[in-house]
C-alpha cells in the first residue's frame, strides 16, 4: 500500500458492479481496494464472512492458507462448503473454500498458500498487505503478528476468534495515518501508533479501567490455560472448567484484579463453546472485521483500536482501546 | 406460541416469512440457513440486476433479470439442501399474502427496502399476531427492531419521516444546492419534454410573459430540424428564462444574481454546427448514448459547460431521433443511461448559472436516483443482528428484546448498541382503538378527495371500505357486483354531505381495509375554512402520527415539489434508519461523535423523546425515553 496511489480509472464494469459501495468510500478507495493483498491464515465460519465480504468489495487479490482437511464439523457455519463427501473429501479447507470464493466477484484473484501458519516467514508475509489469523494457538499469532511487525513495508494484523455467542477481534495496524471525517463535513489527518499483540497482552489488569470488557480478561484467561496445558484453540470443555477457574484466581492475584471481573458463568460458557461458531455472530465478527480491513486500505475512518468485542448475550459490540505496559520496567 | 426450552429446539420447529430477498434479504437467508431454520419462506417482487451484485452474494452475473426470491433459495439450498425454503416472486402486498397466510409463521423478517411495504407488513402482523423484525441499512449504518403485539411499540407507533421535498421557487427561481438544480432538470425539464405535456409542470412559473403563452415554445415546430430545436430549448431554459427572472429586482436583492447562458456562449459556432451530426455509427448497437457519442467514457469526471452543453444537446435529438415513441410517456428513471447524462446536463448548465459547483454523471446519478449507498458488510451485521432477536422471539424471551443500532463511529466504546424496545403508543391508530379526527368541509368535499388524500396516502390503506354507521358508502377491491359498483363510483363524486348516509359534523365513519384487517374510526369535524398556503389538502387529519412534512416554505410558496423518485434498489431507505423521533436531541448526548447522530437523523423530525443510559453497574442499557407530554415510555419488563 506504500505509495500504492489511486492514479489509473476504474472500468465501466468496475463502475457498475461496484457503484453502491463506491457511494460509500469513494473511488479513491475503491481504487485502493483493487490493489490490495489479503491473506487469511485459518478458515472457518467467521473468515468465511470476512472472505466473502472482502471479495465483494474488490480487494486485489485474496490468499488462504488452511492445509486442514475437510470434515464434517467444518459444515457447520460455513457456507462455502456443499455438505457432500465427494466434492469435499480429501481437499482441505483452503481449496474447497477457494473455489466458492472464485465465483463471487470474477474480478478477485483468490488463490490458496500451503503451510503451516506458524512457520510463516517474513519474506512471504512481504507479499501482503493484511493479514488475518483465526483458529490459531496464542504462540502462532504472536509469532506471525512479530514477523509483521519486523518487514519494512507496513502489514496490517488481525486476529478474530468466534466462541459460540462471543467473539473477539485483535488489531495491530503499527502506525496508522488516516483521514478522519469530522463532525460537519470537514477531514483532519490523524495518526494512531498500535501495541503489539504481545504489548496488548502483557498490561498489567488493575492499570485497565474498571469498565474494561469481562471478555478482554476472559479470553486471555483461556489463551493462558490452553497454552499451558497444551491445548489446541478450542480444545476445552466444562470439564476443564476447575482448572480454568482457578487459572483465572492465579491470574487475578498476580494481577490485582478482583476474579468477580471475570464472571464464571462467561468462563463456562467460553469453555462449552468449544469450537463451536454461533453462525449470527460470525456474521457480525465477519462484518466488523471487513469493515475494519477497508478503512484500513482506504486510509479513510476512525479504526478499531485495538480490541472489538462481541456477546450476543446482551447484544453489544464494543471496542477496548487497550494500552502496551509503560516503558519503565518494574 | 409456546416458548421453546431451547434454542435448537425453538429454531427447529419455526416457521418464518421473509420479505425481501435483497441487500439484507441475502445475507438472512444464509444465516437462518447455517443456524439451523429449515421452513423458511421468502417473498421477493424484484429481479437480479448488475449493480446488486457487490452485495447481493447469492447472486452472480449470468442471474441478471431472473427472481431475486428463487435464485436466493437455489443458492441456499447448495449448502443446505435438506432444508425446506419457498419463494414467491410477487408483491408482499398481493392479496393471496393475507391474514390467513400470515398466521402459518412463528415471526415475520423483513428486509425490505421502502416505506410503504413495510407499513403494509407491520399491519398484517398486527393482525395475524406474528412477531415482527423490521431492518434497514444505509452505508455504514443500520438497524432491528422487535414488534410484538401488545408488548413493543408497532412499526408505525412513530412518525415516519416522507421523502424531502423542496419549495417550489427554490426549483424554479432560487437554486442554491446542487440537488435543486437536480430537482429541476428532473421533475420539471425532463418532464416538460419528454413526459406528459398535459401535466402541470412549474417549469415557466416565473415567466408571467404573454408572449410565450399562445404557443408551447417547447413544442417542435413544423419546420425545425433536431439541433436547431435543442438549441431553441437551451436558450429558453438557460438564457431567456434567467433573463426574465433577473428582471424581478426583488428576489435578488439579497442574492448572487444568475447569469444568462445561451449556446453562442457555451459552445464556440463550429461545434454547435458539428454537434448535430456526431458520430451516430457508435449508438447502433447500443443503447443511444450521448456519452458514448461525444467520448465522455469516465462517469466520475466533472465535464466544462461546453461539454455539458454538448451531452445537453446530443441527448436531446437522441431521445427524438432513437426513442420518439416514448417521448409523452417518460418518466426518470436511474437505470436509463440517456436520461441520466440528459438530467445531470441540464442540472450542471443550471448550476453554472446560479455559481453553484458542478457534479459528475456518477454523483448526478445518485442525487436524481436517489440512491442509498450499501455495503455487504453493514447487511451481513444486521442479517446476524435479525436473527439474533429472532431466536429471542422464537423462545419467548421477551425481556431481553433489544433494538440494535449500527454505528459507523463508536458512542461509549459501542459499534452495536442495544437499546430497549419501547411500550406501544398508546394513541397509534394502527395498534391501538383510538379515533382519529378530520377537519373538512363536508359541504364541498367530496367522498373520492377523503378516499384518496387521507386513507389511502395518508392512512395506507390498499382497498379500503367505508361505512357511515351501518351503511356502506363505499368499497374497492375485486369481486364487486356491477350494480354496486356502479352505486359506488356516484358515491365517490358526491359530496360527504349528500351521501347516502349524510356525512356531517359529528358523524362518525369507520374505514377498514379487509387484507390488512386495520380499522380505524374517523370522527368528522366539519369546518367551513381552510388556509390554502398552510392546508393545501382543504382538510386536516389529527391524532394521527403518520409521515410529517415539515419543509419549511420561506417565501411563502404555497406548493412545493416532491422529489418524484422514491429510493428504490436498494436495502433500506435513509429516512428509516431514524427510527426514533427525537433521537436527534437527546441521543446526541449519548452518541459522541455529531456525525453518527447527523447520519441516523439526516431526516427526522419531530424531535420529542429523549434517551436515557442507565446504568445499572456494570450494564449499560440506552433507554430512550418520550417527551413528558406524550406520556412517559416505560421500560418494557
Amino acid at each position: 500500500m506504500d505509495g500504492g496511489g489511486a492514479e489509473g480509472e476504474l472500468t465501466a464494469q468496475e463502475t457498475a458492479l461496484y457503484d453502491r459501495q463506491i457511494r460509500v468510500w469513494g473511488v479513491d478507495a475503491q481504487k485502493r481496494l483493487s490493489k490490495a493483498h489479503v491473506l487469511v491464515c485459518g478458515m472457518n465460519g467467521t473468515t468465511i464472512e470476512f472472505c466473502k465480504n472482502i471479495v465483494l468489495a474488490g480487494v486485489g487479490s485474496l490468499s488462504l492458507i488452511d492445509d486442514h482437511m475437510v470434515t464434517e464439523d467444518d459444515l457447520n457455519a460455513n457456507f462455502l462448503i456443499p455438505p457432500d463427501g465427494s466434492i469435499y473429501g480429501g481437499r482441505s479447507r483452503a481449496e474447497v473454500c477457494c473455489e466458492s470464493l472464485k465465483d463471487f466477484n470474477p474480478m478477485v484473484r483468490v488463490s490458496v498458500e500451503k503451510g503451516d501458519p506458524s512457520l510463516i516467514d517474513g519474506e512471504f508475509l512481504e507479499k501482503f498487505d493484511i493479514v488475518v489469523v483465526s483458529g490459531a494457538s496464542l504462540k502462532t499469532k504472536l509469532f506471525i503478528n512479530e514477523n509483521c511487525r519486523k518487514r519494512s513495508k507496513r502489514i496490517a494484523f488481525y486476529a478474530i476468534d468466534c466462541k459460540d455467542s462471543c467473539g473477539e477481534i485483535f488489531v495491530d495496524l503499527q502506525k496508522h495515518s488516516y483521514v478522519q471525517k469530522k463532525p460537519g463535513g470537514e477531514t483532519a489527518q490523524q495518526e494512531l501508533t498500535y501495541p503489539s499483540l504481545q504489548e496488548a497482552i502483557s498490561v498489567r489488569w488493575n492499570n485497565l479501567p474498571k469498565k474494561t470488557a469481562k471478555l478482554y480478561f476472559a479470553m486471555r484467561v483461556l489463551e493462558n490455560y490452553e497454552l499451558s496445558e497444551g491445548r489446541s484453540p478450542g480444545e476445552t470443555t466444562l470439564s476443564d472448567t476447575a482448572a480454568v477457574l482457578s487459572r483465572r484466581k492465579d491470574m487475578c492475584d498476580k494481577m490485582s484484579l478482583s476474579e468477580s471481573q471475570i464472571p464464571t458463568a462467561l468462563m463456562e460458557r467460553l469453555l462449552a463453546a468449544g469450537k463451536k461458531e454461533h453462525p449470527p455472530v460470525c456474521a457480525i465478527l465477519g462484518g466488523i472485521l471487513g469493515q475494519e480491513v477497508i478503512k484500513s486500505i482506504s486510509c479513510k475512518g476512525d479504526p478499531i483500536k485495538n480490541f472489538f468485542y462481541f456477546d450476543a448475550a446482551d447484544g453489544k459490540g464494543v471496542m477496548e482501546d487497550i494500552p502496551p505496559p509503560p516503558p519503565t520496567a518494574n | 406460541m409456546a416458548a421453546a426450552a431451547s434454542s435448537e429446539e425453538a429454531v427447529k420447529a419455526a416457521k418464518v416469512l421473509m420479505v425481501g430477498a435483497g441487500g439484507i434479504g441475502c445475507e438472512l437467508l444464509k444465516t437462518l440457513a447455517l443456524s439451523g431454520f429449515s421452513d423458511i419462506h421468502i417473498i421477493d417482487l424484484d429481479t437480479i440486476e448488475v449493480s446488486n451484485l457487490n452485495r447481493q452474494f447469492l447472486f452472480r452475473q449470468s442471474h441478471v433479470g431472473q427472481s431475486k426470491a428463487k435464485v436466493a433459495r437455489d443458492a441456499v439450498l447448495k449448502f443446505r439442501p435438506n432444508i425446506n425454503i419457498t419463494p414467491y416472486h410477487a408483491n408482499v402486498k398481493d392479496s393471496k399474502f393475507n391474514v390467513e397466510f400470515f398466521k402459518q409463521f412463528n415471526v415475520v423478517l423483513n428486509g425490505l427496502d421502502n416505506l410503504d411495504a413495510r407499513r403494509h407488513v407491520n399491519r398484517l402482523c398486527l393482525a395475524a399476531e406474528v412477531p415482527l423484525v423490521e431492518s434497514g441499512t444505509t452505508g455504514f449504518l443500520g438497524q432491528v427492531t422487535v414488534h410484538v403485539k401488545g408488548k413493543t411499540e408497532c412499526y408505525e407507533c412513530q412518525p415516519k419521516p416522507v421523502p424531502k421535498s423542496y419549495p417550489v421557487c427554490t426549483i424554479t427561481s432560487t437554486p442554491s444546492k446542487f440537488v435543486h438544480c437536480i430537482v429541476w432538470a428532473k421533475d420539471l425539464l425532463f418532464a416538460k419534454l419528454f413526459g406528459d405535456r398535459n401535466q402541470d409542470n412549474d417549469l415557466n412559473v416565473r415567466s408571467n410573459d404573454d408572449s410565450g403563452s399562445k404557443t408551447d415554445v417547447f413544442e417542435r415546430n413544423v419546420d425545425e430540424d433536431l439541433p436547431q430545436y435543442a438549441q431553441r430549448i437551451y436558450d429558453h431554459v438557460f438564457g431567456y428564462n434567467i433573463e426574465t427572472a433577473l428582471a424581478n429586482e426583488e428576489t435578488w436583492k439579497n442574492r448572487k444574481k444568475p447569469y444568462p447562458i445561451y449556446i453562442r456562449d457555451a459552445l464556440p459556432e463550429d461545434a454547435v454546427q458539428r454537434n448535430g451530426s456526431s458520430r451516430d455509427h457508435k449508438n447502433e448497437e447500443h443503447e443511444p448514448s450521448a456519452t458514448v457519442s461525444l467520448g465522455l467514457r469516465n462517469p466520475q469526471e466533472i465535464w466544462s459547460l461546453a461539454d455539458n452543453s454538448r451531452v445537453f444537446l446530443e441527448a436531446l435529438k437522441l431521445f427524438f431521433e432513437k426513442r420518439e415513441k416514448e417521448i409523452g410517456n417518460l418518466i426518470f428513471d436511474k437505470d436509463d443511461q440517456l436520461a441520466v447524462e440528459f438530467v445531470t446536463a441540464a442540472a450542471n448548465i443550471r448550476a453554472s448559472s446560479f455559481g453553484i459547483p458542478p457534479h459528475s454523471l456518477f454523483e448526478a446519478k445518485g442525487v436524481a436516483g436517489n440512491i442509498v449507498h450499501a455495503v455487504a458488510t453493514t447487511n451481513a451485521i444486521i442479517a446476524g443482528l435479525i436473527v439474533i432477536e429472532a431466536i429471542k422471539v422464537l423462545k419467548g424471551d421477551y425481556q431481553n428484546y433489544r433494538m440494535t443500532y449500527c454505528l459507523e463511529h463508536p458512542s461509549r466504546k459501542m459499534l452495536l448498541m442495544p437499546v430497549e424496545p419501547f411500550e406501544p403508543n398508546k394513541s397509534c391508530y394502527v395498534c391501538s382503538e383510538t379515533p382519529l379526527v378530520l377537519e373538512v368541509n363536508t359541504k364541498t368535499t367530496k367522498l373520492r378527495e377523503v378516499i384518496d388524500k387521507v386513507i389511502k396516502s395518508k392512512l395506507g390503506m390498499n382497498l379500503p371500505l367505508v361505512m357511515v354507521g351501518a351503511t356502506l358508502v363505499f368499497e374497492d377491491g375485486e369481486g364487486l357486483e356491477p350494480d354496486e359498483a356502479a352505486n359506488y363510483a356516484l358515491n365517490l363524486e358526491k359530496v360527504l354531505a349528500e351521501l347516502p348516509a349524510p356525512v356531517v359534523n359529528d358523524t362518525k365513519i369507520t374505514v377498514e381495509d379487509f387484507q390488512q384487517e386495520l380499522k380505524c374510526s374517523i370522527n368528522i369535524k366539519h369546518r367551513d375554512e381552510f388556509d390554502e398556503e398552510k392546508e393545501p389538502d382543504g382538510m386536516v387529519l389529527a391524532g394521527w402520527s403518520g409521515p410529517v412534512d415539515k419543509q419549511v416554505n420561506s417565501n411563502g410558496d404555497k406548493r412545493s415539489v416532491p422529489s418524484s423518485s422514491s429510493a428504490d434498489d436498494i436495502d433500506s431507505t435513509a429516512e428509516d434508519i431514524p427510527v426514533k423521533p427525537g433521537m436527534k436531541r437527546k441521543l446526541n448526548e449519548i452518541l459522541e461523535s455529531q456525525e453518527n447522530f447527523d447520519a441516523l437523523q439526516n431526516q427526522s423530525d419531530v424531535g420529542s423523546s429523549s434517551a436515557q443510559v442507565v446504568e445499572d453497574d456494570d450494564d449499560d442499557i440506552v433507554m430512550l425515553d418520550e417527551d413528558p407530554k406524550q406520556g412517559k415510555k416505560k421500560r418494557l419488563q
